[in-house]
């Protein structure tokens, strides 16, 4: 019977950490990107969409 | 042959190869943990409203910058790490893991926790992040933590941060309230500390850290316990007083002020034969005192903001 040495034992749940942490990471990214969107935080960001906020007042209440 | 005989211990390389939770090690997780809780109460009690998602997103950042600046600290500390019992076993001084891996990480881990709280709240909280880790790994650990006995202070600020943070994920500014929420951590850590110092053999004087009790003793330090729990007092009343409190934070503030002042006094008016008589009960007494008394402080905050009745 092959045993298995401890070191390979410690680098594959070392890797598998690694693994959880990426996949978490995409999960974040993934989701703050969806909020983002949803409460239009990102798309102020681009010039070809409407910016209220920069709308000076009188022009706004006309 | 196989590659666990390519890794053939030396006394350059670590004897053992790191497992996960040697790197958890690293983060130090007890740090981390308060800086969660102080952050969380600093997001919740502030006027702002942030997206739940983007809130605990924010938090994870602000705790995994915590923990940058952790691993950056054991990476310079690992020559005094290893001639102190209490941190002989840690990942760096034990050869488990490598110095240079220990600063990459802290490196890698500072850089992507300030950018993605940036990117998730505010560039506001992000810079605050940057300069919580910057203070506590270059300010205090490579600085003043080996020159001077207000290193305690010092690294007291350090770990203040995290509730103003928290704040400005949430609003984007940092008022009077949130600098509050620091002052009143920063006013806790020393006399919290202290009483520890006073009670546990601290070995820092093998490693030639200047702590208080080494050099100006411990009659003074039993002395300056007593006065930073009366400057702690004064700023919690503040706190009392502010946008945080209200009736219920001033009743709850009076109780654990007094509490905390009778216990720091006892300590300030005995001498380390007393203490030794009755195995420094009064210290361990505050030093007990001083963690519920934390918890309690900032619970007590996002009671206020949270109950209908709450605020001035």
């Amino acid at each position: 019977m092959r045993v298995e040495h401890e070191m390979h034992i410690r680098r594959r749940s070392r890797n598998f950490g690694v693994l959880g942490v990426l996949l978490a990471f995409i999960v974040i990214v993934f989701g703050v990107t969806v909020v983002k969107i949803e409460t239009g935080g990102f798309s102020e960001g681009f010039d070809h969409v409407a910016r209220p906020a920069l709308i000076p007042a009188e022009e706004a209440s006309q | 042959m196989t590659d666990a005989t390519l890794h053939i211990p030396s006394d350059a390389a670590p004897s053992g190869e790191a497992s996960l939770r040697d790197y958890w090690r690293l983060l130090k997780p007890r740090l981390m943990s308060l800086a969660i809780f102080t952050a969380l109460v600093g997001l919740l009690v502030a006027p702002g409203d942030l997206h739940p998602f983007l809130a605990a997103s924010s938090i994870l950042w602000i705790a995994i910058g915590a923990g940058a600046s952790g691993a950056l600290n054991m990476w310079f500390d690992a020559d005094i790490d290893r001639v102190m019992k209490r941190t002989r076993s840690r990942p760096i001084p034990a050869g488990r893991v490598r110095p240079s891996d220990a600063l990459a990480l802290g490196l890698f881990l500072s850089g992507i926790s300030v950018v993605m709280l940036g990117l998730t709240a505010n560039w506001v909280a992000a810079f605050w992040l940057a300069f919580t880790i910057f203070f506590y790994a270059v300010i205090y650990s490579m600085w003043l933590k080996r020159t001077t006995s207000w290193n305690t202070v010092i690294g007291g600020l350090a770990g203040a941060f995290p509730p103003m943070i928290g704040w400005a994920a949430a609003t984007g500014g940092t008022p009077f309230e949130a600098w509050l929420l620091v002052g009143l951590i920063f006013m806790w850590t020393p006399p919290h500390f202290w009483a520890l110092a006073l009670f546990v053999k601290l070995d820092y004087h093998e490693a030639r850290i200047p702590m208080l009790t080494v050099t100006h003793g411990r009659a003074e330090t039993r002395r300056q316990t007593w006065a930073w729990a009366l400057g702690l007092a004064a700023v919690s009343l503040v706190t009392a007083f502010s946008g945080l409190g209200g009736p219920l934070t001033l009743a709850v503030v009076l109780g654990l002020n007094g509490i905390f002042l009778r216990d720091a006094y006892a300590i300030f008016r005995r001498s380390d034969a007393d203490s030794e008589a009755d195995g420094h009960a009064a210290e361990k007494r505050l030093f007990k005192w001083s963690l519920v008394y934390l918890f309690a402080h900032f619970s007590v905050f996002v009671l206020e903001a949270i109950l209908p009745f709450g605020g001035w």
